[in-house]
């Protein structure tokens, strides 16, 4: 009798399996017509959730404000569907497998906001002719578009945020030449996101003299002890923190219980959020981090998204929470993706478009200063401008630094040295144009119009 | 009815000792394979291929190598991932140095470099058992973990740490897209399987079955513990480390020490424990279980029409996934393959149960 039960059992349970995976097999119904879609890979659980629920809010009600207020781009309508990455990489590239055939013409564009997923998507995207856009993480060599065609780190790569750090403290120090001799930690997310500054950090270190204390934290950084009671025993001069999620707020935390100076941190401009700074409470008084011009805060386009989306009960996060550093950031770059849409509308008609076209749009991108006031995002972020052999098209930020209650500029604005990083952008990108055997492209030959 | 072996007469030792020793378990097989070689890719979409049926046969063989080593020598281990990653830094590092070598020697060559990764660390084997055992090679994921991160040379001095590899060529013929990936792997699965199977029931698999059940006796009768030890760890390895190698190359593409962390161990473990300690078949069942039902029950709501928000959705797949493992184990704590095999003894008594 137990046994028959088993085998009713095992047989239900085998042609659930199966239904469910000829529902794969066909794929659910795709609406046709007037639509571009826009694939949303976020995190909204996990420990990283504390960063990647405000991106993922700002990203998608960016979109839909521009359904609700212009009526799509163009006349076209925006569809967008989410799928949660957890920011493990597997499943990102499984978010991807899943999202890139949807809509009329495919994906428009990725943006994972996950460094270890854009090295997986890296390999994927030129098959699928699906741009990638990192807006302020990635791969610091994607700049280089010839060998990187479909990579796009809008806005700054890491080697910028670094490159930018160093010149910061240089500056207090009262000039390069004061370095020598002193002593950075790098205090980094043992990941590629959190190993990706090193190089730039190390042609530094060779060209001014000072000491690079490396010390990584293991994923996903809630255990830093050990590496705190390194910096207690070194006592370096300056501190950078490359974290993300949890490992930011509690590098803070251990900093103020080994009593290391928070007016001597400085984060990346993800450890430079309300989420990092909040749980220390007043202990993070004084950190730095650095940031795409204005911190937080509220524009034109916020007065927007409240009176189309929000008040109308379709807001995606809380209504207060607006203008958090990491919502204006997702919103940026979900708008920086629609430029793109109608730049190459301008070239190819307004009707949906493919991911190679919207390719196009990104590489010719121009959100000049008027641009953003037009947009509603005056002094939310830098101009862009974008072309073959220059994927990032800006290399601007400002420093910031918690008060207790809020973020304030309190220096800046700071270009990143092209002198320092350009050669190392050129040979990375070569070495990755050998090992994958691509052929760079000669971006003299592309059209601009 | 279905499964009667009735007439089936064995007049030879071959017969006797075959693999597939019923008629209709070999028809059975025979229409597996051919719907597997030409009714998957005929129905199968990229994203069936790309997110379950890839990394559901390079896990399969995966766990299949743990399983020769947990479920058929009794040795614990949860270090293998970083058997894995030996596999795929092994042969990432052949094909970056020694181009003219064909993949399929690097496979080979990768799996005999985990083989003896695995069996440096399988000597503490030879003195602990059990829980102790596994913390052992606890240490072995955690060194080897931190050797792939530090040691530049291994990732040719790659800045973030992560490596990525060309497009596969075997014999002029490209393993690029999803289908041609996904024949390549079936094939190689296939091979592994089979010769697994037959070490399980040949000499050295019942060494170490030997060793499973009670190791002094074994000692007893004539078979060294050191030997029987090492070779499952070898074995094992040598599995482990050619998926590895597969799953850097066919399936991720371009990965970093963490696609090789502690997790992946202890989902392998949990492959033999939900597919079945000591059954070839059952890293099939368990493989499947761990890979494509997390994926599944996160499609399903969609499929159901409910939306629901991303974050619930993600909640709810691990609640459900959770609440499953612990009902298949509750219901049969030996295994999907267990289930398995009751069920076809049922068939073979069918309509007439006594």
């Amino acid at each position: 009798m137990k046994i028959t039960s088993k085998i009713r059992l095992l047989a239900v349970s085998a042609g659930t399996v199966a239904a469910v995976l000829a529902a794969t097999a066909s794929g659910p119904a795709v609406a046709q017509g007037m639509e571009q879609f826009f694939p949303a890979l976020v995190y909204r659980t996990g420990p990283y959730a504390p960063n990647g629920v405000p991106w993922a809010n700002g990203y998608v009600d960016y979109l839909k404000l521009v359904n609700a207020r212009d009526g799509g781009m163009n006349g076209v309508k925006i569809t967008f569907e989410e799928c949660e990455t957890g920011y493990a990489t597997d499943r990102g590239v499984e978010c991807y497998e899943r999202l890139k055939g949807k809509g009329p013409t495919g994906a428009t564009v990725f943006q994972p906001l996950s460094t270890g997923i854009t090295f997986a998507l890296t390999d994927k995207a030129p098959g699928d002719k699906i741009p990638l856009v990192t807006a302020g993480y990635g791969r610091a060599d994607s700049v280089d578009g010839s060998v990187f065609t479909w990579n796009f780190p809008l806005g700054g790569t890491y080697w910028d945020a670094a490159d930018i750090l160093i010149q910061h403290v240089a500056k207090k120090e009262g000039g390069f030449d004061k370095l020598k001799g002193k002593k950075i930690a790098l205090v980094y997310h043992d990941s590629p996101y959190g190993k990706e500054p090193i190089p730039l950090l190390q042609a530094r270190a060779k060209m001014h003299g000072f000491d690079l204390m490396l010390l990584p934290v293991t994923h996903p950084g809630v255990e830093q002890k050990a590496t705190w009671l390194e910096i207690r025993q070194q006592r370096p001069d300056y501190v950078f923190l490359w974290g993300w999620g949890v490992m930011n707020s509690t590098a803070i935390k251990e900093a103020v219980a080994t009593g290391y100076p928070r007016e001597k941190m400085y984060g990346v401009w993800w450890s430079g959020a309300e989420p990092d700074v909040t749980p220390a409470g007043d202990g993070a008084k004084g950190y730095n981090a650095l940031t795409f011009l204005a911190p937080a805060g509220e524009g034109q386009v916020h007065k927007d998204l409240i009176k189309y989306v929000y008040d109308k009960g379709q807001g995606t996060g809380k209504k207060e929470d607006l203008g958090e550093v990491l919502y204006n950031r997702g919103m940026v770059s979900a708008m920086m993706a629609v430029e793109a849409v109608k730049r190459a509308q301008a070239k190819y008609g307004k009707k949906p478009l493919t991911g190679e076209q919207v390719r196009w749009g990104l590489e010719n991108l121009t959100i000049d200063s008027a641009a953003i006031k037009k947009l509603g995002f005056e002094g939310f972020m830098n101009p862009v401008l974008t072309s073959c052999d220059n994927h990032e098209g800006a290399h601007t930020a400002h420093v910031e630094t918690w008060d207790g209650k809020q973020w304030h500029v309190t220096a800046g604005p700071y270009q990143s040295d092209l002198k320092v990083i350009d050669p190392i952008i050129r040979a990375s990108a070569q070495k990755y144009a050998e090992e994958k055997k691509i052929q760079p492209r000669d971006c003299s030959k592309e059209t601009k119009s | 009815m279905f499964y009667r072996e009735t007439g089936q007469f064995k007049t030879s030792y071959e017969q006797d000792q075959a693999m597939l020793p019923i008629l209709q378990d070999r028809y059975f097989i025979a229409v597996l394979l051919a719907f597997a070689i030409v009714g998957v890719p005929l129905l199968a979409s990229d994203y069936l291929f790309l997110s379950i049926l890839i990394p559901f046969l390079i896990l399969a063989l995966a766990a299949t190598g743990l399983n020769l080593l947990v479920g058929y020598c009794g040795q614990i281990s949860i270090g293998h991932a970083a058997f894995m990653s030996v596999g795929a830094y092994a042969a990432y590092n052949l094909v970056l140095r020694v181009p003219q070598l064909n993949f399929l020697v690097v496979l080979v060559l990768a799996g005999l470099i985990a083989a003896a990764v695995g069996m440096l660390f399988g000597i503490p084997s030879l003195r602990i058992k059990g829980l102790y055992l596994a913390v052992a090679t606890l240490a072995a994921q955690f060194f080897i973990d931190w050797t792939m991160a530090r040691v530049k040379w291994l990732t040719n001095y790659s800045s973030s740490g992560s490596v990525s590899t060309a497009p596969l060529d075997i014999f002029g013929w490209q393993v690029d897209t999803p289908v041609r990936k996904y024949l390549f792997l079936l094939a190689v699965v296939a091979v592994f399987t089979v010769l697994a199977k037959n070490l399980v029931r040949g000499h050295i698999g019942r060494t170490w079955m030997a060793m499973r059940d009670m190791d002094v006796a074994a000692e007893i009768i004539g078979i060294r513990p050191a030997y029987a030890k090492l070779t499952a760890f070898a074995v094992s390895s040598f599995y482990v480390g050619v998926a590895g190698a597969l799953w850097g190359f066919v399936y991720l593409g371009s990965w970093e020490p963490l696609a090789f962390d502690i997790n992946l161990s202890l989902n392998l473990l949990f492959m033999i424990i939900i597919g079945g300690m000591g059954s070839i078949l059952g890293s099939f069942f368990g493989a499947f279980f761990i890979v494509a039902l997390p994926i599944l029950l996160n499609h399903a709501p969609g499929w159901l029409g409910m939306t629901l928000s991303t974050a619930m959705v993600s909640h709810l797949e691990s609640i459900i996934f959770g609440a499953l493992i612990v009902f298949f184990l509750i219901v049969e704590p030996r295994g999907l393959a267990r289930l398995w095999a009751i069920g076809k003894e049922k068939l073979r008594l069918w309509p007439f149960p006594h």
